[in-house]
């Protein structure tokens, strides 16, 4: 069995696909805010299978950032989880449309 | 684009079998339920893209993937969801109705995907597998190269990661501390 290059952009996409699906489909709070990681990891995916297939370095570097970038993002996903928590008792993000046009 | 192969034999069935179970695991974060079982997903998830980071020798990455994501973010993720009662969260219909949008969206991202597939040519590299652990001219480990790169190279943006999380980490506080009002 060989993999190239296409077989990591294929596996990358439908990982990032089911991400983005993730994130538009679910009500709760939560389970969007996975979904973002699902597809963060999924860049992750690409830029060491691009690292690999161009032999440079950069984009082992580029993952560590995108995983800096992740830790992030999770804690002031999970501290405005919390907040409207407390404001709403409830994680429905459809419930929490005060700027609803 | 097809063109050099990037594992061959035993090491390309074993990353079929991690991916699968991978997109596997990803499905089983957007449909299950119960958010502990997504959180569960979703580190399965993680451990199995870190074997694949590992079988494409970026054992740093690997490592710091779970590292950071299984030991760090996930530990959080139970923590949230143990504080935020699940329980008095009204068990609604988990799925809202985007789905006609969702696949529209995804069919306007998998049509330049698949051009950009089709067409792209990529410069013959020839592989070099030293490349991830030489420094300077001398092989070491893959984590010597990275920190090489990274501080050398990179100086300024993982100064600003830093700062960065050091945002992260006060807005944080800012937004979980609860106001005087609701206190007492």
């Amino acid at each position: 069995m060989t993999i190239t290059i296409n077989h990591y952009l294929i596996i990358s996409f439908l990982l990032f696909a089911i991400g983005f699906l993730g994130v538009l489909v679910r009500r709760n709070f939560l389970t969007v805010l996975m979904s973002v990681e699902l597809m963060m990891n999924a860049v992750n995916l690409n830029l060491i299978a691009f690292s690999r297939r161009l032999s440079d370095l950069t984009g082992h570097v580029f993952s560590v950032f995108v995983i800096t970038i992740a830790a992030g993002e999770a804690a002031i996903g999970l501290a405005l989880t919390i907040a409207l928590f407390r404001q709403r008792k409830t994680l429905n993000i459809e419930e929490a449309d005060t700027m609803r046009g | 684009m097809t063109g050099n192969v990037l594992l061959a034999g035993s090491a390309g069935v074993a990353f079929l079998v991690f991916a699968l179970l991978a997109l596997a695991m990803a499905v089983g974060v957007v449909v299950a339920k119960n958010p502990v079982h997504s959180a569960l997903f979703l580190l399965s998830s993680f451990l199995l893209v870190a074997c694949i980071f590992i079988l494409q020798q970026a054992e740093f990455v690997g490592a710091v993937q779970i590292l950071v994501y299984a030991g760090g973010i996930m530990v959080l993720f139970l923590f949230v969801i143990m504080l935020v009662h699940q329980r008095t969260v009204k068990t609604s219909l988990a799925f809202q109705h985007q789905w006609d949008i969702a696949l529209l969206f995804l069919v306007l991202f998998l049509a330049p995907f698949l051009y950009v597939l089709g067409t792209a040519k990529l410069p013959d590299v020839p592989p070099n597998p030293d490349a991830f652990r030489a420094v300077g001219g001398r092989l070491l480990g893959n984590t010597e190269a990275i920190a090489w790169v990274l501080y050398r190279d990179y100086l300024l943006p993982f100064e600003v990661a830093s700062v960065f999380l050091l945002v992260a980490m006060i807005g944080a506080v800012v937004l979980g501390k609860r106001s005087r009002e609701t206190m007492d």
